[in-house]
């Protein structure tokens, strides 16, 4: 990790709405290839950050560079490459599977013969062959889940922002989707995850503690742990959030 | 350019497997022109007429005869007494009552003029004018026949009465179908592409999928014109569909070129779709969006001069006109259907709407943000 460049830097990052801080004099950098969690309460401000790093939400103050772009001057540059997927579920409901990849595939610009390629070889992977002119709307929160994410990252980008991508998921499931991230990692994208469930937290290469819209803590979850004496993530965020 | 053809591609495809979407498309179309058409009419079909004959003589009753031949009258009742006459008005029974006075004849022949009472329900103006107008052209006619029988003296009848002949343009019979028909078309347009644009870009912002276009590299631009284009596409087959019907079952006129009505249609949609995207950009929810349009839609169309003439309104009520756009389309359907006029002859209304069109367009397009 430590020999990896930077593909996030974020560098007194402040947001407010009228008089409320969201997010307090942030600072930090996430290296390429790395899968970042980002940890808090409800309220934290981490969807706040998540927002204002994927080019939705304007930032109130300091420097924020991805993939070498800036967020202020060259947006769409930093646009192309990065993918999202919202806490808040963003599949198009009455369209089917292979729509929603062909719609999305398709505004991003890619051309129509490597949609259909690579859709093909993703249901395969995803072992949805069988129900990919199904609508959205009559599958599974777990399989809408991983065809958010696999839509996120079909057109390759640098960095994939996930919003609380497990929330309301089996166990089993979000082991699987964690499968996904992992592979999404081998093959060089850097994942940036929020999340509120602290074992999720164990499977990142570092982890960054937010507190009432300031970073409490940042490190591997393994420092972290021997840091404050814990013996789990779950321990730690405790401690940090009292 | 590709982008905007993938917009389109999953709009059409969502527009057409919406349950709901079809029977609007086809089927609104249909009961408004059907209905609204037949009920929205201000022509007066059958008058209550109740008769008070206090006079009963043989020109009394020949006055009579000539309201009963009239089709536009139903004889309600009859009676001697102008009270119970007007219990009836108040009952509802009557819109009108037809009071003949004792000694009508008498008058009439001695002294050469004499007179009678209309009594008018008013509770609706309009109606209650025409009901006028109506009696006045049934009675003026009756007294024509009476000046003729009452004065075959050779020094009458050399005046000549000055003959005032009447003909009606563009709408020969006064036919108020072929006058609510484009009026209701034009109403269906703009509901149909103003409603279905801002709903549809709200409806995206409830589900969440507007946030997953912003973070896309899409530009500003590819997105309204793929949002805009497919229910400009419809709103122009609800215009062929709508004049197809009337065609077919009113009988409308077409004078004017058909060419000519679908381009300003198109100049009439730009400010229809670019208010719907303008809508879309201030409500967060469809309810909003509803409500939004709601309000301008009933002022708008109540000021287009769908039942009045606008020339009629107060000078403040033609001033908010110009930004009304359903006063210009009204008119200009009007014209070009059953006028025929021609594109010089509407020029100012097709310059106007272009130029309102491009401000709301880049109202709208700077209101809608990628970013918060």
């Amino acid at each position: 990790m430590v020999n990896h460049k930077n593909i996030i830097e974020v560098k007194n990052l402040v947001k407010k709405y009228g008089s409320f801080v969201a997010n307090d004099n942030l600072t930090f950098e996430v290296k390429e290839s790395e899968i970042f969690g980002f940890l808090g309460a409800n309220g934290a401000g981490k969807t706040t950050t998540l927002k204002i790093l994927s080019g939705l939400s304007y930032p109130t103050f300091g420097d924020v560079n991805i993939a070498g772009f800036d967020v202020y001057r060259e947006r769409e540059k930093v646009k192309r490459n990065i993918g999202y997927m919202s806490q808040k579920f963003s599949l198009y409901e009455d369209l089917t599977v292979k729509e929603n990849i062909r719609f999305y595939g398709g505004i991003y610009g890619l051309s129509g013969r490597y949609i259909k390629e690579k859709t093909e070889d993703l249901l395969k992977r995803l072992k949805m062959e069988d129900i990919k002119d199904k609508l959205i709307n009559s599958l599974p929160l777990g399989w809408k889940q991983k065809i958010a994410f696999s839509v996120a990252i079909f057109h390759n980008p640098k960095i994939v922002f996930l919003d609380e991508p497990t929330g309301g998921v089996d166990p089993i499931t979000r082991r699987d989707f964690w499968e996904m991230i992992y592979e999404a990692s081998n093959t060089g994208i850097t994942v940036f995850v929020t999340t509120h469930y602290m074992d999720e937290a164990e499977y990142c290469d570092r982890v960054c503690i937010m507190d009432q819209g300031r970073i409490e803590a940042i490190n591997t979850p393994s420092l972290l742990k021997k840091q404050y004496n814990a013996k789990n993530m779950d321990e730690v965020f405790i401690k940090i959030a009292r | 350019m590709k982008k905007i053809l993938y917009i389109l591609q999953k709009e059409f495809i969502q527009v057409f497997r919406n349950k709901t979407m079809l029977p609007m498309i086809f089927g609104v179309p249909i009961i408004q022109l059907v209905v609204l058409v037949h009920a929205a009419t201000l022509e007066m079909k059958s008058i209550d007429l109740y008769i008070v004959d206090k006079d009963l003589s043989s020109l009394s009753t020949k006055l009579v005869n000539k309201f009963e031949g009239s089709p536009f009258y139903t004889i309600s009742g009859r009676s001697f007494s102008i009270d119970q006459a007007n219990k009836e008005i108040e009952n509802n029974k009557a819109d009108v009552i037809l009071h003949i006075p004792n000694g009508f004849e008498h008058n009439l022949i001695r002294n050469n003029s004499s007179e009678i009472q209309l009594l008018i329900d008013g509770i609706n103006g309009t109606a209650a004018n025409l009901i006028n107008a109506y009696s006045i052209s049934v009675i003026s006619d009756f007294n024509k026949n009476i000046i003729v029988d009452l004065t075959q003296m050779p020094k009458m009848a050399e005046m000549e009465p000055i003959s005032i002949q009447t003909s009606f343009w563009y709408n020969p019979e006064l036919n108020y179908k072929t006058y609510m028909l484009p009026g209701i078309l034009v109403i269906l347009v703009t509901i149909i592409s103003l409603f279905m644009t801002a709903m549809n870009i709200v409806r995206e912002k409830e589900m969440g999928t507007i946030e997953q276009i912003n973070v896309t590299p899409i530009r500003k631009y590819e997105f309204i014109i793929g949002k805009l284009v497919p229910f400009m596409i419809i709103a122009l087959f609800e215009l062929a569909f709508g004049l197809t019907i009337g065609k077919i079952f009113f009988h409308i006129p077409i004078v004017g070129s058909v060419g000519l009505l679908f381009g300003f249609t198109l100049v009439y949609l730009l400010v229809v779709l670019s208010l719907g995207l303008f809508i879309s950009t201030l409500a967060s929810t469809q309810q909003q969006v509803m409500f939004i349009s709601f309000f301008f839609m009933l002022v708008f169309i109540l000021m287009s001069g769908i039942f009045t003439p606008t020339e009629s309104m107060p000078l403040w009520a033609q001033r908010v006109n110009i930004i009304n756009p359903f006063y210009y389309y009204m008119r200009v359907i009007r014209m070009i259907l059953l006028k025929g006029s021609e594109f010089w002859d509407i020029s100012r209304e097709f310059f106007s709407l272009l130029i309102y069109g491009t401000i709301m367009l880049s109202l709208a397009t700077w209101r809608y943000r990628k970013v918060a």
